[in-house]
C-alpha cells in the first residue's frame, strides 16, 4: 500500500518560484491542453523534466448528476447516466437499469439480457477503440486514431440503428429494453464482428511490436497489485497489474455467466501490460458477442413492470464491470418515484487517484503517457 | 549600359563552368538568389499540400477538399489567414526577441541555400568549406527557438526550448562524424586531397563512379543512416519533435506564437527540412548526378534520362487529366474542375518544355537533385504517420549511445579502409 | 454552515425538499403518491444477516453492529463509535482490502442527520458488504486513509457534498466544486437550483449560473 503521505498535497502556498530562480517548476498542465483528455487540471511539480508530485484539481464539468437523479424519478433519471461516460453510454445504462430492477426484484426477461450484453460489449469496443486511439495520440503516434475511428463508425452506426442515438444512447429501460431488435440486427453484428476482427491486427501491426512504442510504454506508470487494491484501482489497469478479477466473472450481472470467455492479465502493471490487456480483451468481447448473437433466444424483452416505478424503501448497490472498471450505483429509496438518493462509484475517478503514484520520478512525457492509459473520461470523473 | 550588358553576358559565356558566386558575377548571383527564394518558397507551399494529402491517405481520411480542386489551393488560403491574423505578443514576454526569434530560425534555414549545388554551375556559390558552412549555419537555427521559448516567458515554450537545445547538441556531433566520414571518401584519389566543397563532393562521387551511400558498403550506408536519423532530429520532425511535443507542451516553443510570426517558424521548419535532405543527397546520394551517370554513360542513355524530367511532368498532367475525368459532373464543381484542368495543363506544357534538348540539358541537374530531395521529403511524412513520439531521456540516449559510438567507429573504420586502399 | 438554507421559492421544481419519510408534493405523473406505503404490499424487509464473520464480530462488539441483508446484500449498521475498529477489523482481519466507496445520505429529519456508508470488498472471499453508521451534523468521523488509501478523493468527496469531516485526512477539501463555496450541495435542504450566487458573482462575473 502507498505511503498515505506520499500522497500528500503540493505545496503550493510557497510562491511560485520561476524557471530563472529555481529548479523547481511548477507547470499546470489543463484544463485545457491537448492531452488531458477534457478538462482535467494536473498541477505538476518538476525538477528539469521530472515529475516530484502532481496534483489533480477535478470538478470543471461537474453538472451534480447525483443531485438531479434525486429530483427525477427513476425512469426519468435512466437517460443522466448516458452522459457520465459518455464513450461507453451503454454501459452505464445498464448497471443503473439493473440496479434499479434490484430495488424492485424483477429481473430482465432472456432475450433482453441478450440483446443487453450484446450491446454493452460492443459499447466497451467502442470505447477501446477510443481509448487506443486517443493514447497512442499521446504518446505521438497520429495514425491510429483515424483507424479506430473509421471502425468505430460501424458501432455507432448499429447503435443508431437500434436506438436511434450514436453516443447517449439510452439503449436500456428499467425492465429491459423499450426497442426490439431491427431487422437484420443479427447479420449486421455478425457482419461487424467479422469485419472488425483483423481490424484488430491492424493496431497490433502499428503498435504492439513498435521499437518507439515499446520503450515508450514499457515500464512506465508501474503500478503493483497491491497499490492497485489500496487505491480501489479496479478494471484493465488492476487486471494488468496482474489480479485477475473482472465483475463479469467475480459476481456475475446480467448473463455474462452464460457466456464462454477469459480475463486477459498483464504481469508487470506498465503502461504496454495495460495495452495489452485492454487489446485483448477487445478480442474477448468480440467472442462474448458472437456467443450472445448466436445463442439469441426469442420472447418478450419486456419485464412485468409497474408503470410508476415506485422501489420499496431500501437500499441497494449494484456494480458492473464498465470498459473503465467497476462502475457502482448505490440507491437509496424511500419507497416514493424518485429515488432517495443516486451515489455512482464511477471508475474514473478513483482511477484518477491512483496518477501520482504512478507518475512519480518519471517524465512530463509519461505523465500524458499515463493518463492516457488510466482511459478516464471527464464526464465521468466529475459527473 | 553597355558595360552592364557585358557584365551580365559575361556569365553567360559556355566557358564560364563555374557559379555565379565563384565567377564573381554579382548579377547573376543576385538572380539565383531570387531563383532559390521562390523555388522555396513555392516548394514549401507544395510540402504542405503534399504533408497534407499524403498523411490524410495514410490515415484514411481525405485530407484538404475544398480549396481549390483536391485542395491545391489550401495551403494558399492558409498563408493568407496566417498574414490575416492578430499578431500577438504576450504582456510578460521579452517583446524584441520574442519578435525576433523567427527571423532567425527562417534566416538561418535560408542562407544554408547559399551552397546547395543544383547542380554543376547551379549554385548560388560554391564555398571551399561549404559543408562547414551549411552544418554551421543550420545548428543557427536552435538560437532561434531557444530565444523563442525563453522571451515567451512561459513555462511550456521553456521546456520546448531546453528540449530542443539539447536534442540539436546531442545529434549535431552524430550528424558530424557521419559527415567527416563522407568526407574523408572524396580524397581517396589520385592526389589524395579531399574537398569541403559541396560541388567538390559531387564531383568526387562522380570521379569515383560510385554514390558514397554504396562505398565500402555497408560503411557508407551506416553513415546515411546516422546522418538520416540525426537530421530528423536536428529539424525537430516526428519522431523527435519534442520540442513542439503537441500532446506534452501543447505546442512546445511556438506555443506564444500567432499568425505571420508563426507561420515564419512554420517556413524556417520546412525549409530546413530542405536544406538538410539536400546535404544528405549532396554527400551520399550523388546530388545531382543521374543514375549510373558512369555505368550507362552512351549518348543513348544520356538522350533517354534527359527524357525523363519531361516524363515526370507529363505523367502528373496525366494524374491531373485523369482527376478532372474523374471530377463531379455537377455544375458546382465546374470550376474546380476548370482549374484542375489548367493546372494539369500547365504541368503538361512544363513538362512539353522539358523535353527540348537546349532546356532539359540545362534542367536535369536540377531536377534530379529535387527529385531526390523529394524523396526525403516523403520520408519525413512517412515517419510522421508511422511513429510515436520518442522520450526526452530516449532520444539523448539514442543520440549519445548509440549513434555517436556508431559514428565514429564508422568514421574509423571508414579512414581504416580507405587508407588501405589507396595504399594499394 | 447554514442549517436552514432556504432555495429559491420561484419556479423551483416539485421535489425538491424531500424529508426522509415522506414527499409532499410528490413529482407531476403521481400526485397521489401517499407517502409511507410502498407501492408493492409485500414489501420485502431486511432480515438479519449471519456468517461467521458476524458472529465473531457480534462477540466482541455485541449491540453495537447490526447486520442485515437486503435483497441478497450485507449491511450492517455499526455505533458510531466503533466505527474506527470495525473498519480496522474489517480490513486486517476480514480482508476487505478494497474500499469501493464511501458516501453518504442525509436524513434532515433524523437527529443523526446523516447515513456514512463504506461499501467494502474483499478480493480474497469475493464479497461485497456495507458498513452504514449514524452521524450528526457537524460530528467528525475518522479518517480511512490508513486502512485504504483510495478513501483519499471519495473522502473528499463526501466533505464536499454533504460537509462531513473526516479527522486525519491529509488533505480535506472541496474536490468537484471550487473552492470557496458555500453550501454542501446533496444535502436535502440545499436546492437543486440553488447555488452559491456569491461565489459565481465573484469569480464568474455573472450575475447567476442559472
Amino acid at each position: 500500500m502507498p505511503d498515505p503521505t506520499s500522497l500528500s498535497p503540493l505545496d503550493l502556498d510557497t510562491p511560485d518560484k520561476t524557471f530563472l530562480d529555481a529548479n523547481e517548476l511548477i507547470i499546470n498542465m489543463g484544463p485545457q491542453h491537448p492531452a488531458t483528455h477534457g478538462v482535467l487540471r494536473v498541477i505538476l511539480r518538476l525538477d528539469g523534466e521530472k515529475v516530484l508530485g502532481l496534483e489533480c484539481v477535478i470538478g470543471y464539468l461537474h453538472r451534480g448528476v447525483e443531485k438531479i437523479g434525486e429530483n427525477r424519478t427513476y425512469a426519468m433519471f435512466n437517460p443522466y447516466v448516458d452522459r457520465m461516460d459518455y464513450v461507453a453510454a451503454v454501459s452505464n445504462g445498464l448497471g443503473y437499469c439493473e440496479a434499479v430492477e434490484k430495488l424492485l426484484a424483477i429481473e430482465a426477461p432472456p432475450r433482453a439480457q441478450h440483446v443487453r450484453v450484446i450491446l454493452t460489449e460492443l459499447n466497451r469496443l467502442t470505447s477501446h477503440q477510443l481509448w487506443l486511439g486517443t493514447h497512442a495520440l499521446d504518446i505521438g503516434a497520429i495514425t491510429p486514431l483515424f483507424y479506430t475511428f473509421r471502425d468505430r463508425e460501424e458501432i455507432l452506426k448499429i447503435f443508431e440503428k437500434y436506438c436511434g442515438a450514436r453516443l447517449t444512447t439510452h439503449a436500456f429501460r428499467i425492465g429491459g429494453l423499450q426497442y426490439e431488435t431491427y431487422s437484420g440486427f443479427e447479420r449486421e453484428v455478425k457482419n461487424f464482428l467479422a469485419f472488425f476482427r483483423p481490424k484488430i491486427d491492424e493496431y497490433e501491426e502499428l503498435l504492439t511490436t513498435n521499437r518507439i512504442w515499446l520503450e515508450r510504454t514499457r515500464g512506465i506508470g508501474k503500478i503493483s497489485a497491491e497499490d492497485c487494491i489500496a487505491l480501489g484501482v479496479t478494471g484493465p489497469v488492476l487486471r494488468a497489474s496482474g489480479v485477475k478479477w473482472d465483475l463479469r466473472k467475480a459476481q456475475p450481472y446480467a448473463n455474462y455467466k452464460n457466456f464462454d470467455f477469459e480475463i486477459p492479465i498483464g504481469e508487470n502493471g506498465d503502461t504496454y501490460d495495460r495495452y495489452i490487456v485492454r487489446m485483448a480483451e477487445m478480442r474477448q468481447s468480440v467472442r462474448i458477442i458472437e456467443q450472445a448473437v448466436d445463442a439469441l433466444p426469442e420472447g418478450p424483452i419486456m419485464a412485468k413492470v409497474p408503470k410508476v416505478i415506485k422501489p420499496p424503501v431500501g437500499e441497494v448497490y449494484h456494480s458492473i464491470e464498465a470498459p473503465k472498471g467497476e462502475l457502482g450505483y448505490f440507491i437509496v429509496s424511500d419507497g416514493s418515484t424518485q429515488p432517495y438518493r443516486v451515489r455512482v462509484r464511477p471508475p474514473s475517478f478513483v482511477n484518477l487517484q491512483a496518477l501520482d503514484t504512478m507518475c512519480r520520478g518519471q517524465l512530463v512525457a509519461d505523465v500524458i503517457a499515463v493518463i492516457g492509459t488510466l482511459d478516464i473520461v471527464l464526464g465521468e470523473v466529475d459527473r | 549600359m553597355h558595360d552592364l550588358i557585358q557584365y551580365v553576358q559575361s556569365y553567360l559565356d559556355p566557358n564560364v563552368k563555374v557559379t555565379p558566386g565563384a565567377a564573381g558575377n554579382m548579377f547573376w548571383a543576385f538572380v539565383y538568389i531570387m531563383l532559390v527564394f521562390l523555388g522555396l518558397s513555392v516548394a514549401v507551399i507544395a510540402m504542405n499540400w503534399l504533408e497534407r494529402k499524403i498523411l490524410a491517405h495514410m490515415q484514411v481520411r481525405l485530407g484538404p477538399m475544398r480549396v481549390g480542386p483536391h485542395g491545391l489551393l489550401q495551403p494558399i488560403a492558409d498563408a493568407l489567414k496566417l498574414l490575416l491574423k492578430e499578431d500577438l505578443i504576450p504582456a510578460g514576454a521579452d517583446s524584441f526577441v520574442f519578435w525576433f526569434a523567427p527571423f532567425i530560425v527562417v534566416l538561418a534555414a535560408f542562407c544554408v541555400f547559399v551552397v546547395v549545388p543544383f547542380g554543376p554551375q547551379h549554385a548560388i556559390t560554391d564555398m571551399n568549406i561549404g559543408i562547414l558552412f551549411m552544418l554551421g549555419v543550420s545548428s543557427l537555427s536552435v538560437l532561434g527557438v531557444v530565444m523563442a521559448g525563453w522571451a515567451s516567458n512561459s513555462h511550456y515554450p521553456l521546456i520546448g526550448a531546453l528540449r530542443s537545445s539539447a536534442q540539436m547538441v546531442s545529434y549535431e556531433i552524430a550528424m558530424g562524424l557521419a559527415v567527416i566520414s563522407a568526407i574523408l571518401m572524396t580524397s581517396l584519389n589520385a592526389t589524395g586531397t579531399g574537398t569541403l566543397s559541396m560541388i567538390g563532393i559531387v564531383e568526387a562521387q562522380k570521379a569515383q563512379g560510385e554514390w558514397f551511400i554504396f562505398k565500402f558498403f555497408p560503411l557508407g550506408l551506416i553513415a546515411f543512416f546516422i546522418f538520416a536519423v540525426a537530421m530528423v532530429a536536428e529539424t525537430n520532425r516526428a519522431p523527435f519533435d519534442l520540442a513542439e511535443a503537441e500532446s506534452e507542451l501543447t505546442a512546445g516553443f511556438h506555443t506564444e506564437y500567432s499568425g505571420f510570426r508563426w507561420s515564419l517558424f512554420f517556413l524556417g521548419e520546412y525549409t530546413a527540412m530542405i536544406a538538410v535532405s539536400s546535404i544528405a543527397v549532396t554527400l551520399w546520394l550523388g546530388g545531382w548526378l543521374r543514375p549510373f551517370p558512369n555505368l550507362l554513360n552512351s549518348p543513348t542513355w544520356d538522350t533517354l534520362f534527359s527524357y525523363v524530367p519531361g516524363a515526370t511532368f507529363l505523367f502528373l498532367a496525366a494524374i491531373c487529366f485523369y482527376n478532372v475525368a474523374r471530377m463531379p459532373k455537377h455544375p458546382y464543381f465546374r470550376i474546380q474542375t476548370m482549374g484542375l484542368g489548367a493546372f494539369g495543363a500547365a504541368l503538361a506544357l512544363i513538362g512539353l518544355i522539358l523535353f527540348i534538348p537546349v532546356v532539359s540539358v540545362r534542367v536535369q541537374d536540377i531536377f534530379w537533385f529535387t527529385a531526390k530531395v523529394a524523396g526525403f521529403q516523403y520520408l519525413y511524412i512517412w515517419y510522421r504517420g508511422t511513429f510515436p513520439r520518442y522520450r526526452f531521456d530516449q532520444l539523448m540516449h539514442l543520440g549519445w549511445k548509440v549513434l555517436l559510438p556508431l559514428g565514429l567507429g564508422v568514421l574509423i573504420l571508414t579512414a581504416g579502409v580507405g587508407l588501405l586502399q589507396i595504399k594499394s | 454552515m447554514p442549517e436552514e438554507t432556504k432555495p429559491p421559492s420561484q419556479s423551483s421544481p416539485p421535489g425538491e425538499v424531500k424529508p426522509a419519510t415522506e414527499k409532499p408534493a410528490a413529482t407531476p405523473a403521481t400526485p397521489a403518491a401517499k407517502p409511507a406505503a410502498p407501492a408493492k404490499p409485500a414489501a420485502p424487509a431486511p432480515t438479519p444477516w449471519d456468517s461467521p464473520m458476524i458472529a465473531k464480530l457480534k462477540r466482541s462488539y455485541g449491540s453495537g453492529i447490526e447486520p442485515l441483508t437486503y435483497l441478497g446484500q450485507h449491511y450492517m449498521i455499526v455505533d458510531r463509535s466503533l466505527i474506527p475498529e470495525i473498519l480496522q477489523v474489517l480490513r486486517n482481519e476480514e480482508q476487505f482490502d478494497y474500499c469501493v466507496d464511501i458516501t453518504a445520505v442525509h436524513y434532515p429529519q433524523r437527529e443523526k442527520q446523516f447515513d456514512v456508508i463504506w461499501v467494502l470488498y474483499s478480493f480474497p472471499r469475493n464479497e461485497r458488504i456495507r458498513v452504514k453508521t449514524l452521524t450528526k451534523d457537524g460530528e467528525s468521523l475518522p479518517s480511512s486513509i490508513p486502512l485504504w488509501a483510495a478513501a483519499n478523493w471519495l473522502e473528499r468527496e463526501v466533505y464536499d457534498m454533504f460537509g462531513i469531516k473526516f479527522d486525519g485526512h491529509p488533505d480535506l477539501k472541496r474536490i468537484l466544486l471550487p473552492e470557496g463555496w458555500k453550501g454542501y450541495p446533496l444535502r436535502k435542504d440545499y436546492g437543486i437550483l440553488q447555488q452559491d450566487n456569491e461565489w459565481v458573482q465573484i469569480n464568474l462575473g455573472i450575475e447567476s449560473g442559472q
